[in-house]
């Protein structure tokens, strides 16, 4: 098998997503239609909360994705850093307004949700509250990136920005919950027994996920090409000039 | 070393260095409250350290991008990149000459900004004291995220979003030092914290800012 | 066939209104931009084989 980094060359990059992109969006889109119909049309009212059980079907899979991009980008921050492949600090770029997009998501369905089961719209939830920090760290390193011209330059600023981030996000993350204890269940998924959901619930929650992951797969590749395209657009225009 | 620490220093004081800027700021904060939620002593009591706190990680905010502006405008910022000293101790040299300028000021200030809230007399101590440890970390974010910033034309809006939400876990310990110190409540695990993020941050972040400090001097 | 949502209708209803809206924004957005960049990419190239 080929090494990995071959797929860092952008002109390979963009060969072999353009293969992949008319599947994985095929694919994407019949999984989230599969688990959202699946969840929202077949699944029984949980006896507590009513039919808004219906909701984590958007809640859970975009606060993973949330979170997950994130990871991401912070991977691909490194591989810039140490390999200093464009591709991988366009693919971080790419994937940065997904995260927020997913952020939002899952913020607002918490809240929808909150509101009928915790009876107020908003609290100062731990979890809630990380999730607003991880979008305002969103914000911030979309916005750097905005903001610098040169694309080499953009590229280090935000790399070490999403590394700083990380360490940040996770301090607030245990800060927060040392300042609030909070409303929220425990993890949903989790193996420990106690309070866990049933595999009614679980499975189409399993099938939702996935589709949630390859939408965002596919978004990043589609968007990393959009970013390369971009980048040699600009450097045709910057050698037109100087013509 | 030392020279470049005092020039800092110098400059900041000097006028129109900012220097009285953020305590006047501090101060403006602290009076604007009342007007805000009432003159109610008892309420104010409440917020008091909360309010301290977030006042108090404003105006250092407000003067984060004077750390290397001056510097990078006439130049010698370049000249101080290819002097000998590495760019690590430079970055440091500058949080500590922030630190200096604004942080010790609002430490020795904040008893007086207590008093105007009416803050219990057994939260003075540990204010300043939140204060006094906590006030370094926001300095060394600060210029990392002034480091970041540092070419830009218009960086001053995009340095606080960059660092406002950094400054976090920084606020939520601080505050809550101050606010179970003015409750008459134990302390000592949210200090530990405090002071745990800020020996972090010194020990860390500096080799940040100067990679990205580098960067932008490149 | 519309389940009964019972009395929470509105907050399942919306949630689920919410996020397809958003992610739908998303798909849109991403995918105008992937085509425009790539229409100016061609039309920069083809400039520039000409030229050069």
């Amino acid at each position: 098998m080929a090494s990995i980094w071959e797929y860092a060359n952008p002109k390979k990059f963009i060969q072999t997503t353009d293969r992949l992109l008319p599947w994985m969006s095929v694919l994407a889109a019949v999984t989230l239609v599969v688990g959202l119909i699946w969840g929202f049309f077949f699944t029984p009212d949980d006896f507590r909360q009513g039919s808004t059980v219906k909701i984590i079907y958007l809640h859970v899979p975009a606060a993973l994705m949330a979170i997950n991009a994130w990871l991401m980008m912070l991977v691909a921050s490194l591989v810039w850093i140490i390999r200093r492949h464009h591709v991988s600090a366009l693919a971080a770029r790419a994937a940065a307004p997904v995260g927020a997009v997913m952020t939002v998501i899952a913020l607002a369905t918490g809240a929808i949700w909150g509101q009928p089961m915790w009876g107020t719209w908003w609290a100062w939830d731990p979890r809630l509250t990380s999730f607003l920090i991880l979008f305002l760290f969103y914000l911030g390193y979309m916005a750097l990136w905005a903001a610098i011209e040169n694309d080499d330059t953009a590229a280090d600023l935000t790399s070490v920005l999403c590394l700083v981030g990380s360490v940040f996000a996770l301090l607030s993350r245990y800060a927060v919950n040392f300042w609030n204890q909070g409303l929220h269940q425990g993890a949903s998924l989790s193996v420990a027994p106690g309070e866990r959901i049933s595999m009614v619930y679980k499975l189409p929650l399993y099938v939702s996920m996935t589709g949630f992951a390859l939408l965002f797969i596919a978004l990043v590749f589609l968007r990393t090409q959009t970013e390369i395209r971009g980048r040699r657009m600009r450097a045709l225009l910057a050698r037109e000039r100087m013509g | 070393m030392k020279a470049l620490l005092v020039r800092d220093i110098r400059l900041a004081v000097r006028a129109g260095g900012g220097f009285g800027l953020g305590l006047a700021f501090f101060l403006i904060v602290v009076v604007l409250v009342p007007f805000g939620v009432g003159p109610d002593n008892g309420v104010l009591a409440v917020i008091a350290p909360g309010i301290l706190w977030v006042g108090a990680l404003l105006s250092c905010l407000l003067s984060l991008d004077r750390i290397f502006a001056l510097d990078w405008e006439d130049g010698s910022l370049d000249l101080l990149a290819t002097a000998p000293l590495p760019m690590e101790t430079l970055v440091t040299l500058k949080a500590v000459a922030h630190w200096l300028s604004t942080g010790v000021p609002l430490v020795l200030a904040s008893p007086l900004f207590a008093l105007l809230l009416s803050l219990p007399a057994a939260g003075y101590g540990p204010l300043a004291l939140s204060l006094a440890l906590g006030t370094p970390a926001l300095s060394v974010i600060g210029t990392f995220g002034a480091a970041l910033t540092v070419g830009l034309k218009r960086g001053g809006l995009l340095l606080s979003l960059l660092v406002l939400p950094l400054y976090m876990p920084t606020l939520i310990f601080g505050a809550e030092v101050a606010r179970r110190g003015a409750q008459g409540l134990e302390f000592g695990v949210p200090l530990a914290m405090l002071a745990g993020i800020t020996f972090g941050t010194i020990a860390l972040l500096p080799f940040a800012s100067a990679a990205v400090l580098r960067v932008n001097l490149r | 066939m519309m389940p009964d949502l019972g009395k929470y209708a509105d907050a399942v209803l919306s949630s689920y209104a919410v996020s397809i809206a958003l992610l739908v924004a998303l798909v849109a957005f991403s995918v105008i931009r992937a085509r425009k960049v790539r229409a100016q990419l061609d039309d920069v190239e083809q400039r520039s084989r000409r030229n050069g």
